[in-house]
């Protein structure tokens, strides 16, 4: 009897909830559209200066703005910069700010607070993790240090609407840079968000404004009737659906809830392909995956023969189509392709069929000193994940089969891994991926820069590192790029790293969005997005 | 009794702060940091992000700095969520965990207890076997394995539920999260039940109230189920602890934003302030359960005095 009433009691508790709403529906009550996004995990911080990851950024896209912006195909456009002009030696960058750009609250966005925002951006007290984006603007690199004060900063506002940015050497991809939202601008160079409690009093200067933020569960925007474009916005409301799991992700995007996927569960990969056809968006992406060397220590420092045999030895179509099968594309050059003004070269073995590579391997292999009888040892080492193993078997396996080279591999939690690599004492092999931070092949070749702290390798090259401080120095952009082509090619023949594959990214878009534009950003920002009606 | 729980209470605290401080050392000790990522930083921004958090200080300096602020009830900033306090990530995530682990417990005591006494009476029937094979598959079926298999039928197939808590905001959304998270408690309790109901059947008294011609369902609601139920509240003290945490899997499965989650991505984002906040809601709801178990065995049996 007890249990029973018990029972009934539960039932009806859960009936008397209110009544089922908008579950993935595109109109709310009052017939605004809404779009339902899925978000890879939890911005850290919807901070402009403060926020770091690529989601925190796609949400700062929707409700902030910097002096430029990009279109919906990828093309850099201005943003709340109606114009500028650069000076004759490339130094100086003067921009007129539109004067109908304007705060969600209906104030109006002025230089000084683009200044504001940069100043924040270099200073100490606030601790930005890319306070380097603005690294090339005078004092920056001072300031940070907290060598120099923050107002010494090559940026200033001459008047409301006009924006001075003086930099200490010519940065062609200036342009570029200020799409980032760690360059947004800031109300108050002592601003702070304290969005646990009041996620809807942040003032910004997009297309949207924040509503509402639960962390672990999904962050509503809301229209911001004061932008400037206003009028070209289609969408009311967007939630950003924080779904961690791919799968449950694919289970919401199943049952209606989700309009677009941040991503694609690889388990199922090619049935979800067949499934879905046309929603199903791939596009190479501006990042790569790829095996380091320890190149501080034996075996692979002073042996470039041994890391080209590994290097040839790896049959990266094997890998793209059967071990992660998601339509990435091999990698022969460091630079992923798409990127402007850049034409990367490729590794000189690209174009050979695996056999010739082998052979070539072997032979490499052989001179570096090792043979079947004295084959070379080390530990492969990577992040604890089913596709990372995959991967890491694969490679093994190549290697052993083709060379007899002995890979042990270690698999380690990110963080542990991530602490390895950096001290340089236990990695030999490591697995490591990059992703770039702007559209310019300099923030693929920066990394392998000598003396740059995520230079994790240790590969130090005069030669590159002159062509590289030659490209900086270079005002007109195509010799610049002409030598940082000359660059990458050194580095590529140094074999300081194995390229595997470039990135893809994957998305699940209903038929009812529009405006979704695959680009190698990945950029899809929601004002560029609209939705048919669905009978 | 009062006395007893009070004494309780006060013992508790000793162990609470036992609790925070080895957490905190071993919190520490695991290598890595908060903000460590593939790109590495320039020093001075590390140095600069070092500073801002107080992680360049000694260790012992951090854990007295860390102790001084839990006892005027300030856990602390998330290094890893920027922009809240761990008390408010806490204060928006626990309510959802303990309403769910409530509902899920109280799911799973209802039917439990009620499969157990059902087995219990028709001990060694087919009737019996076949209660007792669907709590074997309850225990042994992984949770992740049942979780998404209700979510591709309920939700997507029939969609007569949301497969994601942030669709919806009605009470429905909780029925397949309930649910999931009850079945393996529902398999535990019901061969606990079964056990000791079977056990109490036997004793002498129950033979006697038979004998007087006392009916079943009156001897198991007014003689039976209370000492058959000693075990079970065993069980259920530290099992409601762990549940109303949260289950990982439920939350990450159906995106509820509860407190198992953050416990997780804390620990391997080294997110320090929130792990060790949650150690100390965790290590409060086990000594308070305990407590509560123990007080109740006072209930259930007359015979338990309290020293």
């Amino acid at each position: 009897m007890r249990p029973i009433r018990g029972a009934l009691l539960l039932i009806l508790w859960m009936s008397g909830g209110l009544f089922l709403s908008g579950c993935g529906a595109a109109d709310d009550a009052d017939g605004r559209s809404v779009l339902h996004r899925g978000l890879s995990t939890d911005p850290e911080s919807l901070d402009p200066q403060k926020a770091r990851s690529v989601q925190a950024a796609d949400v700062l896209r929707d409700i902030g703005e910097g002096l430029m912006g990009y279109s919906a195909s990828g093309q850099l456009v201005p943003g709340a910069a109606a114009s500028w002009q650069v000076s004759e030696d490339g130094l100086t960058y003067t921009f007129t700010i539109r004067d109908n750009a304007r705060w969600s609250n209906g104030d109006p966005v002025t230089a000084a607070h683009f200044v504001a925002g940069l100043r924040r951006l270099v200073d100490p007290a606030v601790a930005a993790f890319y306070a380097s984006t603005i690294a090339d603007i005078e004092n920056a690199g001072k300031i940070i240090a907290g060598d120099a004060l923050v107002t010494s900063l090559g940026v200033e506002a001459t008047d409301a609407q006009t924006l001075r940015i003086t930099v200490s050497r010519p940065v062609p991809y200036l342009l570029s840079l200020l799409t980032h939202p760690s360059t947004f601008p800031a109300r108050d160079a002592l601003a702070d968000i304290d969005a646990g409690n009041s996620a809807q009093t942040i003032i910004s200067n997009g297309a949207y404004k924040m509503l509402a933020w639960q962390p672990g569960s999904h962050l509503r925007l809301e229209r911001n009737e004061h932008y400037w474009n206003d009028a070209a916005t289609s969408i009311d409301i967007v939630n950003h659906h924080v779904v961690v799991e791919e799968t449950a992700e694919l289970n919401r995007y199943r049952s209606g809830e989700l309009h677009t996927t941040s991503n694609v569960p690889p388990e199922n990969f090619n049935s979800i392909r067949e499934e879905y056809g046309d929603e199903m968006r791939i596009s190479p992406y501006r990042g790569i995956y790829y095996y380091g060397f320890n190149l501080a220590r034996p075996p692979f420092k002073g042996s470039p023969e041994l890391r080209q045999a590994l290097s040839m030895a790896i049959d990266r179509e094997v890998l793209v189509e059967k071990i992660t099968g998601r339509g990435e594309a091999p990698a022969y050059s460091w630079v992923p392709p798409g990127t402007d003004n850049y034409n990367p070269p490729r590794l000189s073995y690209a174009n050979l069929s695996q056999d010739e590579r082998n052979a070539i391997a072997q032979s490499l292999y052989k001179r570096a000193g090792y043979s079947g009888e004295n084959p070379a040892e080390v530990e492969l080492r990577f992040n604890t994940s089913a596709t990372q193993q995959r991967i890491a078997l694969a490679v093994q396996a190549m290697w052993r089969d083709v060379l007899g080279f002995e890979a042990l591999l270690v698999s380690e939690e990110f963080q542990v891994l991530l602490a390895n690599i950096r001290d340089g004492r236990n990695a030999e092999v490591f697995r490591g991926s990059w992703i770039g931070d702007y559209n310019d092949a300099t923030t693929f070749l920066n990394l392998l820069v000598g003396g740059n702290p995520a230079n994790v390798s240790g590969y130090v090259s005069e030669a590159f590192d002159s062509l590289m401080q030659r490209a900086a120095m270079q005002v007109d952009p195509d010799r610049r790029r002409l030598y940082l082509e000359e660059a990458e090619r050194v580095l590529l023949a140094d074999h300081a790293i194995v390229p595997l594959y470039f990135y893809v990214s994957k998305h699940l878009v209903r038929p009812e969005v529009q405006g979704w534009e695959d680009n190698v950003l990945d950029y899809h920002y929601s004002r560029h997005l609209s939705l048919d009606a669905v009978d | 009794m009062a006395a007893y729980t009070l004494r309780r209470l006060l013992g508790a605290i000793p162990t609470l702060l036992l609790v925070v401080v080895l957490a905190f050392l071993l919190v520490h000790a695991a290598p890595g940091g908060p903000f460590d990522s593939e790109r590495v930083l320039p020093a001075e921004i590390e140095a600069n992000i070092a500073a801002f958090y107080h992680l360049d200080e000694p260790l012992p300096q951090q854990l007295f700095r860390y102790l001084s602020n839990v006892v005027r009830g300030d856990l602390g900033p998330s290094y890893r969520f920027r922009d809240h306090t761990v008390n408010s990530l806490i204060a928006g995530a626990l309510p959802v965990s303990i309403m769910l682990g409530a509902l899920a417990m109280m799911l799973a005591a209802v039917a439990g207890i009620s499969a157990g006494t059902y087995a219990a009476l028709r001990q060694n029937t087919l009737t019996d076997r076949i209660v007792m094979a669907f709590a074997m598959t309850g225990i042994s079926i992984p949770v992740f394995v049942i979780a998404p298999l209700l979510v591709l039928l309920f939700a997507v197939r029939l969609q007569w539920l949301p497969a994601g808590w942030s669709s919806s905001d009605s009470a429905w959304r909780l029925l397949l999260p309930v649910v999931a998270l009850a079945l393996p408690q529902i398999a535990y309790i019901a061969r606990l039940t079964r056990a000791s109901m079977i056990d109490v059947l036997a004793s002498s008294y129950i033979r006697t109230a038979r004998a007087q011609g006392l009916g079943t369902s009156a001897i198991i609601r007014y003689h039976a189920l209370r000492p058959a139920m000693l075990p079970v509240l065993s069980y259920m003290g530290p099992a409601v602890a762990a549940i109303l945490t949260g289950s990982v899997v439920i939350e990450e499965i159906f995106g509820i934003p509860g407190v198992g989650r953050f416990f997780v991505q804390g620990a391997l984002n080294r997110d320090y302030t929130l792990v060790l906040g949650i150690v100390i809601i965790y290590a409060a709801l086990v000594v308070l359960f305990n407590l509560i178990v123990d007080l109740l065995y006072g209930v259930l049996d007359p015979r338990v005095r309290f020293r």
